[in-house]
């Protein structure tokens, strides 16, 4: 009976809403415009980037320290083991992450530098520095983490740095992150070069720090 | 009908398994995947409306990408959850579902 009543709502509410696409008005606002418009001054040539790093860089401010936060609280949930030593693989699945890994970190750091002005940035190129790092981890190379080293620690929290100290500087000249026009495309490439590398190892540590309990265990 | 609507009438399918998924589902594995398709479906939803024009709307699809980090995210910690839960208790289902 409540299986029922549950099938029944979902499938009531897949319609409206559905029915409500169907028939959907024109935005009452419409961003195209004054985002194409500013795309000059936001120091960077492509909508997406410009709208992440620029005009709403507040929500990736948030955004990394949520990824923060959440790798936080799984270290306190995880408990803390010491590492354990990788488990043996097949050496061709090892020769072949041990040549996958260099060209991850190539085509990372080209996805980096292409955000400005085509599909790329900071996040696509740490979410492919973090699957290197799982791949290794597969493969027997890398070892599952333990609780994070100081050395780690300072990377993990590079980004967030970098990103709230340029916050700063910019909240005492002015607005908050609101870039002067001619420095804009720096300042993005200088935070994007810090997100990528703490989301990479906050990624992989996402992976790593459940990993480790798995081997103990 | 434009490929934009498609998108987001198909999202809208996926939104609604995932949630009936997760009403339905006692499992806490299958009920955090669950809850990642009705993430995919929002999403789905989102940058579907955003291309409805013939000219994209770059807003939305850069609050899905800031949508699609904090998901895995989220889903990391509810994995480590379901982790510590399952190595107390020795079970991954929520008590509570048992008096349904």
């Amino acid at each position: 009976m409540k299986r029922l009543a549950i099938i029944a709502a979902v499938l009531a509410f897949a319609a409206a809403t559905g029915a409500a696409m169907l028939d959907l008005a024109p935005a009452a606002i419409d961003l195209r415009t004054p985002a194409a418009a500013h795309l000059a001054q936001s120091g960077v040539s492509h909508p997406v980037t410009a709208v992440l790093l620029n005009y709403r860089a507040y929500d990736t401010l948030l955004e990394i320290a949520v990824l923060l936060l959440a790798l936080l609280a799984i270290l306190a949930v995880a408990g803390t083991p010491a590492a354990a030593p990788p488990q043996a693989s097949d050496p061709v699945v090892q020769t072949l992450a041990r040549l996958v890994a260099p060209l991850a970190v190539v085509v990372a750091v080209y996805l980096l530098w292409a955000g400005a002005f085509r599909p790329g940035g900071a996040f696509q190129a740490g979410a492919v520095l973090a699957a290197a790092a799982v791949l290794l981890h597969l493969a027997g190379l890398l070892r599952g983490w333990g609780f994070p080293p100081l050395r780690l620690r300072l990377g993990l929290a590079a980004g967030f740095a970098v990103f709230l100290t340029v916050a700063a500087v910019l909240a005492m000249r002015g607005a908050l992150l609101e870039y002067p026009p001619d420095t804009a495309g720096m300042l993005i490439l200088l935070i994007e070069s810090g997100l990528t590398f703490s989301l990479g190892l906050i990624l992989a540590g996402l992976f790593l720090c459940l990993a480790h309990e798995d081997e103990t265990s | 009908m434009t490929s934009g609507l498609l998108f987001a009438l198909v999202g809208i399918a996926l939104f609604g398994l995932g949630a009936a998924g997760v009403l339905l589902i006692g499992h806490l594995l299958r009920r955090i995947l669950a809850f990642n398709l009705m993430g995919s479906g929002a999403f789905l939803v989102l940058v579907g409306l955003a291309q409805r024009n013939d000219v994209p709307d770059p807003v939305p699809q850069a609050m899905v990408l800031t949508g699609i980090v904090v998901a895995v995210a989220a889903t990391a910690l509810a994995l480590a959850l379901a982790r510590r839960l399952q190595a107390l208790t020795g079970r991954l289902d929520l008590p509570e579902d048992d008096d349904a």
